[in-house]
Order: C-alpha cells, then structure tokens, then sequence
C-alpha cells in the first residue's frame, strides 16, 4: 500500500485547513452559497435530498484494515453508523452536518485519505479492477500507475476546470473487471510483440446520456509513456471539448464530434511537443510507488481442512464456489464478502461490519481490501487454509450471502432516497428483486447475471452495461422503469439496447421474473447464461415474455 | 395569458443540516410541511422567494414546489417532494423519525 510522504501529508492537511476556513467564512455570513458551492464541492461536499453528503474518495479501491476502522469511526462518530460503497470505489456519507465535515476530512487525513476531487470538473478517483495484485489472470498490478495518476491528476493546475468531470480506469487484466470500455480514459494492460507490458488506450467511452463504448486511440503505449500520453489527451480535451451545452462536454462527445483520427492527430501532436517535459522523474517515482505495491509474503500451508470444511458443510461448500476468485498465488484464493444480503441496499455497510472486515484483513488477509465497482468488499489475499475461520466470522456479522455475480448482486445507484439529481428510487426495486428471487431460491439455478439499476439518465448504476438495465424514470409524476436487454461491462462491452415501454413501480419485478423464467425456458441448457442466450436469440423472444399482452393483441 | 398559477411551497434545505423546510406564512422556516405558507398566486410567490432567497445565511436552494391544501395543511403532489417530508424509503431516518 501506498504511503504518503511529507509532502502528501503536508498538502491534505494545507487543503483541510483551507476548506475549515470556508465552512466558518461560510456559516458566518461571508461566503455566499454561490460563493462556497464550488469550494465544498471541490472537497466531495455534496447536498443532497435530506442532508448533506461527503463523498470520499478510496482510490483505485485499496483500503487496509487503519483506513477501513476509520471509515467506521467517522461513521459512527458523524453519520448514521453506516457508510454506502459506489460504483466509483468511493464511500459516501449521507447525513453528516456542514459544521462537522472539517472534522471528518481531519479524521480521513489521520489514515491517508481525502474527498478532494471527489466532485467538479476535474479528473476524479482513478478506479481499478478490485482484484489487481491478486488475479491469476493479470499481467502486472496496474495500482502503481493509478497512485502515479492519482499524484498527477491531484490539484494539477491545469485541470481544475475541464469542461466536464473525467474518469480514468485502469486493469492490469486482459478480462476487464474494472469496465475501463466506460471510461473518459480507460487503461487495459496488454504486452506487445516482444512480451513487454504496456497500455492499450481507450478514450471517450461513457454512460449517462448519451452511452458510447470508448474507442481504441493507442493498441500499445509503453508504460513509461504513459503520463505524458494522459495528459496529452486530457490537455487536447481541454481545449476542444464544449463548454457551452453540460450534456456535450464530455470527451466521449468530443470523440465523437471530431472523429477519432482528429483526436489522435491532437493527441500525438500534443504528446511530441511534452514529451521531453517528463524528464524521467515520473519514472522514477513511478519505481519507488511500485516498491510500496510489493506483492505480500504469501504463506505455504496445507489446504487440507479446507476441502475438509467444503465437503462438511453444504453452506460452505456454496458460499465458496460463489464467492471466490482465482488467485496468482499457490493455495490462495481472492474472497468477495457480499454486502448485498437480499433484501438489503447494496453497497452499504455498517460500521461494525466494516470491523469485522478489518479485523479478518488484518488477521487473514495480508493486511488488504478492496472495494469493487459491483460495490462489494474484496479480502484480495486469503490462503485457503483461513478459509473456515473466515467464514465463521463473516456469518457471525451476517455477511457470508453467497450471491456474488448472482440476480440479487445488483449494482443500484442511491436514487430518489438520497439524491438531488434522481428521478425515481432504485434502491426498493434493487431491494425487492433480491427478495422475489430468494423466495423463488432460483438464483444459483439462475446462474451469472448482472442487473444494474440506475435512477436517472446519469448511469450512476450502470444500467446501460447491465445484462438487465434498469432506468428509474418520471413519467408524469410517477415513478417508471424502463429496461434494456443485453449491456456488457467487460472487454466485450456493449451497450444494452431498450426492450419497450416502461413499467410502474408495481410492475417492474414481475416484469423482471417474467424475463428470468423466459430465459430458463430459452436457454439451451444450465450452461448457457442469460447475455449469452441473449446474444443468440437476439431481443425478439426477450420482448415476447415481457410484453405478453403486446404478444396477444396482435394474435 | 399566461398560465394559471398552481398552489406551492417555498421550500429550501437548511445550511447547518442540509435537510428540507419550508417557509411559513409568519416568514420563518418549519421541519413541517403541513405548518407551511399555502401560496395560491403569482405576485405572492414572487414575494415569498425573494425574502427566502435573501435568507443566504439559513437556506440553500430556495425554490418553489407545487402542493395540495388538505385539513392537516399543505401537502406535497409530487413524488420526490413526498421523499423531502419523510426522508429514504431503505432505513427508518430523517424526518420520518419523527412523524
């Protein structure tokens, strides 16, 4: 894990002190709101629905167990107790007071962390894949080049005021878990002809509303190129992209206005005239930030009991197949605790469960957690052999559903409960699909599904790259969902194209089971899964079930 | 002509708490939705917003959202300001509490 050094430390506690002054100019008089909206925002304050809310940044979501006992504290001590991980590997509070934030920044800068550029114009919390220096499948840990992101793109003077917000994902994988396709800069580490790593570059993908896939601006970029290829393109956005329509000026539009040959002409352009700028120093900061990525000292030991608890306890057994992941290292497995129990908000978590789950990293886990963009908490690092123990205190905290890339692992943005900018709720429909298909107990007969439900047109859920989309929308005052059919959020992302009208709030579950029952019935066997059946019969048998009343007036 | 005005509430969220009141017909602000001002024509609006609007040391976000008159006073007629008197429909919190 990264550590700051003094001039880290020195530069959050310079902008914490800054932003306390702005919150007492603000309370006595002096600060008008219009004055401080840019300021708090520029620090993660938001307000919202109900209250205020902070939204913290954890970048390329890595955690240890120091900063995860914080986020409890700081939950307990000014929220509600608990915390709602996002599908941006941030922790957002939803009830803090304006007079207490300063203090919660302070607490967050105790364990190396911040909100800054959690909001605004500006390029946001680097996101990766929640499994980086675990996987089996991955090339190199891609969290060294996201810390020297995060270093580049904190406060830097020229991006302060882009056109729009921009977001940058990297994986180190070739299988994309961190839906870089979806990105304003989405990094997927490829090795070229010679077996040396580097960057395929995409650019301008996004969702919103206007969905766009990101195109291929680079097939290979050598890593020590990277910074200055970044901040070509970002420096190119800045002066191209539109600043007189909000729903125009994000670089997907730009891309798809100028054309992507355009873009890279800039792009290379701009990129031969900085080049020599980046002297090397970047590398060599690069070198040191990769020391403090060093892989674990991972342990040799038995798996013995392990199968033994496997073949012992049935409860086990299904939580274990569903719940972990490959991992590169010999007796080694990547643990998902799903904090999506049915029925519950995804993504939230309580303070007591964020103990539990620092103390099982600390005692099991190398010390490491993630959170995924599935908003799910990840213990990268467990030997097999802790396995049974984990297990047993993940029960005791209620948190061992053994649902992840199930039916009820659904991605819901906070929607109409919490937020300004919603136009209906996503958290009860998220809530009620989980508890319809555990009453069914269908899920694990299911198989691998992803509903991702967003409540407005921005995509916070990721509803256009979900196999189901859910869109909650406001049609006359009411509450409406619409669905679309066929998203993927991989390396083969697609956006998911609309089935049809929408549906009542009353309507959009049994319209949901209706499609799931159609798709038992489609498919050709347990092995083929929904986007897969989907991509073979197409949307026309899809519609069929949803809309059988469409179906019987026409007969 | 223009459009018939439709019964509102001057409605902001305060600075200190960040949560939902409304301004009364004594010029203060309430937690309640029902204690609020019933506001049935333009030139009376145009006067309440300004007098909230200048209020930049209490309230954020002053707007004016459409209600209904009922026996228990002003209520909201639209979904999302519904949400704004009770709070999130996942846990028993913000005003709701109290109700």
């Amino acid at each position: 894990m990264y550590k700051y050094n003094d001039f880290d430390a020195a530069f959050i506690a310079k902008r914490n002190a800054q932003f306390r002054a702005q919150v007492e100019r603000r309370v006595d008089g002096s600060l008008t709101e219009d004055e401080f909206k840019p300021l708090r925002l520029m620090n993660g304050l938001y307000l919202q629905l109900h209250a205020y809310m902070l939204r913290v940044a954890i970048p390329y979501g890595t955690l240890d167990s120091a900063k995860m006992r914080q986020l409890a504290m700081i939950a307990d001590r000014w929220d509600k107790g608990y915390g709602h991980f996002t599908t941006r590997q941030n922790i957002q509070y939803n009830w803090p007071e304006l007079r207490d934030v300063p203090d919660m920044l302070d607490a967050l800068g105790e364990v190396e962390m911040h909100a800054i550029q959690t909001s605004g114009n500006t390029i946001r919390n680097v996101t990766a894949d929640h499994f980086a220096g675990a996987a089996a499948d991955e090339i190199e840990d891609p969290r060294p080049v996201a810390e020297l992101l995060r270093q580049w793109s904190t406060d830097h003077p020229e991006f302060q005021f882009l056109p729009r917000k921009f977001k940058i994902a990297i994986t180190g994988s070739p299988n994309d878990r961190a839906v870089t396709k979806a990105h304003d800069i989405g990094l997927r580490m490829v090795r070229n002809d010679a077996g040396e790593p580097g960057f395929e570059v995409i650019v301008g993908g996004g969702l919103g509303r206007t969905p766009m896939v990101g195109k291929v601006l680079r097939d290979f970029l050598p890593k020590a190129d990277l910074l200055a290829y970044c901040e070509a393109i970002v420096s190119v956005y800045n002066l191209l992209g539109r600043r007189d329509n909000k729903y125009k000026a994000r670089i997907k539009i730009t891309v798809h206005e100028n054309g992507l040959e355009k873009i890279r002409e800039l792009v290379d352009a701009r990129f031969e005239q900085i080049r020599p700028v980046f002297t090397g120093y970047d590398q060599e900061l690069l070198a040191q930030i990769e020391q403090s990525f060093a892989a674990p000292d991972f342990k040799v030991a038995s798996t013995d009991g392990y199968e033994a608890t496997r073949l012992a306890n049935p409860a086990f057994r299904s939580w274990s197949d569903t719940n972990l992941t490959a991992h590169k290292a010999d007796g080694y497995a990547i643990v998902s605790i799903s904090i999506k129990k049915h029925g519950a908000t995804p993504g939230d978590a309580t303070s007591e469960q964020m103990r539990v789950m620092a103390d099982l990293a600390a005692q099991y886990g190398h010390d490491e957690l993630r959170i995924s963009h599935e908003q799910n908490v990840i213990l990268p690092h467990v030997h097999k052999s802790d396995l049974p123990a984990i297990y047993a205190a993940l029960r005791a905290a209620d948190l061992v559903t053994a649902n992840i890339g199930l039916i009820s692992d659904i991605i819901a943005c906070p929607g109409m409960d919490y937020c300004a900018l919603a136009t209906a709720r996503s958290i009860p429909v998220a809530q009620e699909i989980a508890t319809r298909f555990d009453e069914l107990k269908l899920e694990h007969d299911i198989g691998q599904l992803k509903i991702k439900i967003s409540g407005c047109i921005n995509a916070c859920g990721h509803h256009h790259v979900g196999h189901i989309g859910i869109l909650g929308l406001d049609r006359a005052g009411v509450e409406n969902y619409q669905i679309t059919l066929g998203g993927d959020h991989t390396e083969t992302a697609a956006v998911g194209e609309r089935a049809g009208p929408g549906f009542s709030a009353d309507e959009i579950v049994p319209a949901i089971e209706r499609l799931v029952s159609g798709y038992l019935e489609l498919r050709t066997d347990e092995t083929e899964t929904f986007i897969e059946a989907y991509r073979r019969l197409g949307m026309a048998p899809f519609k069929a079930v949803l809309y059988p009343e469409a179906k019987a007036d026409a007969a | 002509m223009s459009r018939p005005f439709k019964p509102a509430v001057v409605t902001a969220n305060a600075l200190l708490e960040g949560d939902a009141i409304w301004l009364t017909s004594q010029d203060t602000w309430t937690r309640d939705m029902a204690e609020a001002e019933l506001i049935t024509d333009q030139t009376r609006a145009d006067a309440q917003l300004a007098l909230a609007a200048a209020q930049v040391n209490d309230v954020v976000g002053v707007y004016l959202a459409e209600a209904a008159a009922s026996d228990a006073g002003p209520t909201p007629t639209h979904f999302r300001e519904t949400f704004r008197t009770r709070g999130p429909s996942n846990y028993e919190h913000g005003k709701q509490v109290n109700l």
